[in-house]
């Protein structure tokens, strides 16, 4: 049952993908609609803050369809799309005017799943939520964008091991060894916390 | 299982505590990694720490995007593929109406019989390179005035 759901959802987006191939933009529209909220939040993983992960995620958008020659129907539609968000991010990442005007305009980009039902409870313990998720974003930030991409891969979206190998293109070994040192440098950041 | 064949014994033991972490530990892996964990005490510290990484980043979510940013999201990115059009259609009919006005300009001096060939071939070159460069950085300064919403911010 879920099998033939899978097939059907994979054969409409290949559909899909051939129209836009052909420049159909409301069939390009379709999968934008279908994508847009993980384009989103990979980049707002990647890049921290709200309005550049909707600009990026956008831009990736208008990116994959210029270059829409490029689209395999055969392949998912999103291993695309995201090549050119996580490039798009780097990119945005490693300009240093970007760096430093991030630094001057940090907002959160990360929040507590148990921080609402603390606060009204508790709300002693909530400002203690509050500060430990302040440290573990800017400890994430702080990592390299590797790692760093990785990480929200596994925690943030829930991927596999598999799935983050294959939308990266890198073995699973690979995959692990990065998550590793990730989490060992998220460790060493919140030593006094955890 | 190939994938995931390790260099060395640490690696593999990094690994294996990775894979538990994250509840994909296969089948035999279980016992071999209570193994490790029972002769080196320096990798069951390193586990618990690890344990509770993973609880705390667990805990975490990517805050939610406002509810009305998906209604306008598509119209945004429509609105920059029509752009994109429009910025090369605006281009070329840009290089061509001032490439022809310089044109028209410099056409005495070409038609100038006394003048060498090499002469006006530079002449025109340099031009059509001016007119380009013109462009070029007009419609930089334009997209990136739109899109820079920090331009003001002291660097």
């Amino acid at each position: 049952m879920e099998s033939a759901l899978v097939e059907r959802n994979e054969a409409s987006e290949r559909a899909l993908v051939q129209r836009a191939r052909a420049g159909d933009r409301r069939a390009f529209g379709e999968l934008v609609t279908r994508y847009m909220r993980r384009a989103y939040y990979a980049a707002l993983g990647l890049v921290g803050s709200h309005e550049d992960a909707l600009d990026l995620s956008q831009e990736a958008f208008a990116r994959a369809f210029r270059a829409r020659a490029n689209l395999d129907p055969d392949l998912p539609f999103y291993g695309y799309l995201y090549q050119i968000v996580r490039r798009l991010c780097f990119n945005f990442l490693r300009d240093s005017r970007t760096r430093r005007v991030r630094m001057e305009e940090a907002t959160p980009w990360l929040m507590n799943q148990a921080g609402a039902k603390a606060a009204a409870s508790n709300p002693a313990r909530a400002t203690e939520r509050s500060e430990l998720c302040a440290l573990v974003q800017a400890a994430i930030e702080r990592l390299p964008e590797r790692e760093r991409e990785v990480l929200v891969l596994k925690e943030f979206e829930g991927l596999r091991y598999r799935e983050i190998a294959e939308l990266l293109g890198i073995p699973i070994g690979t995959v692990m060894s990065r998550l590793y040192t990730a989490r060992r440098n998220l460790a060493a950041e919140l030593e006094g916390v955890l | 299982m190939s994938d995931r064949e390790f260099r060395s014994p640490e690696e593999r033991a990094r690994r294996l505590i990775m894979a538990s972490i994250d509840g994909e530990l296969a089948g035999g892996e279980r016992g071999e990694l209570e193994r490790l964990l029972d002769e080196h005490p320096a990798l069951r510290a390193e586990w618990a720490r690890f344990q509770r990484v993973k609880e705390v980043t667990e805990a975490m979510a990517l805050r939610p995007a406002p509810e009305e940013v998906w209604s306008d999201y598509w119209a945004s990115v429509y609105s920059r593929l029509e752009r994109g059009i429009g910025w090369v259609l605006f281009s070329l009919g840009a290089i061509v109406l001032l490439s022809y006005g310089a044109w028209a300009g410099v056409k005495e001096l070409i038609a100038d019989a006394t003048m060498p060939w090499f002469l006006k071939v530079s002449l025109l070159a340099l031009t059509v390179g001016t007119v380009v460069l013109l462009v070029s950085v007009v419609r930089e300064k334009v997209f990136v005035g739109r899109r820079q919403r920090y331009k003001d911010v002291e660097r």
